[in-house]
């Protein structure tokens, strides 16, 4: 929360910095538009912040990991970097794993920190599944895609990654 | 919006494989996958109605599964491998909110 604070103050000064060294050297006019594209800008580092608003997300990690600190490791997230359109962005997730009956990987919790509700999906695997699936999901705005999986002996891995998102996906 | 049946469609990358070999299997349900956070234009919150639970079995044994919410995609997609023991059936299966369920079947061989 307060990380989320300093950076968002950080640029709102570079934003107000920026403004002030042109507006000496510009006209009228054109200081009008910048005061515009200025009005942009400010609205852009909002997103960031909006994606560090917490859902659940941290809590659904807790309990799916039953306790345990996922180590980031073995978990390969595939994500577009921008998505354009929020409603199905395509997405990958691959373990590390021998899948045999002794060591496999057995769920895998999707987790979205910027949408209403953080659970997207969970996937389960058996033995004779290759710890790889790919499916669509919707997402609301730019924010962290995070994977946690969790093997057959409890442990739990993780990865995650940021989706900048053009056009939201949640409905209206 | 017009609410028809959903229809599921299975494909195989092959059917028969040597033991050991991978199957690639692509799934998808027509579904609207309603997230129940959308409102009518009478301001409602009109209900959620998704696919809430897909499960693929080979001659009743779960081989590949997942849980959605609805922030899955409308007309949910699911590739996955699945590397097969035996030959067999395979199951597929998508539960629906209201209960129903939506099956389609595949003969696999392991030769």
């Amino acid at each position: 929360m307060t990380d989320a604070a300093a950076s968002y103050n950080l640029l709102f000064k570079i934003e107000l910095g920026e403004n002030k060294n042109m507006n000496n050297a510009i006209s009228r006019r054109q200081a009008f538009g910048l005061g515009a594209g200025v009005i942009v800008g400010l609205a852009l580092p909002l997103r960031p912040t909006a994606a560090l608003a917490k859902n659940d997300a941290e809590e659904a990690i807790k309990s799916f990991a039953g306790g345990k600190t996922p180590e980031k490791a073995k978990v390969k997230l595939e994500l577009p970097e921008i998505a354009e359109n929020g409603n199905t962005v395509p997405v990958t997730v691959s373990i590390e794993s021998p899948m045999t009956k002794d060591s496999y990987v057995k769920d895998v919790l999707i987790i979205a920190d910027g949408n209403p509700r953080a659970g997207v999906i969970t996937f389960h695997f058996s033995p004779s599944a290759v710890p790889e699936a790919n499916t669509r999901i919707r997402l609301a705005e730019t924010q962290n895609v995070v994977a946690v999986a969790k093997m057959n002996d409890g442990s739990v891995y993780m990865a995650s990654k940021e989706v900048k998102v053009t056009i939201g996906g949640c409905g209206g | 919006m017009a609410e028809t049946a959903p229809k599921p469609r299975i494909r195989l990358d092959r059917k028969e494989v040597k033991a050991g070999e991978t199957i690639e299997i692509k799934s998808l349900i027509s579904h609207i996958m309603e997230s129940g956070q959308r409102r009518d234009p009478q301001g409602n919150i009109i209900p959620r109605k998704i696919i809430n639970k897909f499960t693929c079995e080979l001659d009743g044994e779960m081989v590949f599964g997942a849980d959605l919410e609805p922030a899955v995609s409308a007309n949910p997609y699911f590739q996955f491998k699945i590397k097969p023991g035996k030959s067999g059936t395979l199951k597929f299966t998508w539960i629906d909110d209201d209960g129903s369920k939506i099956e389609a079947t595949e003969q696999i061989k392991v030769t």
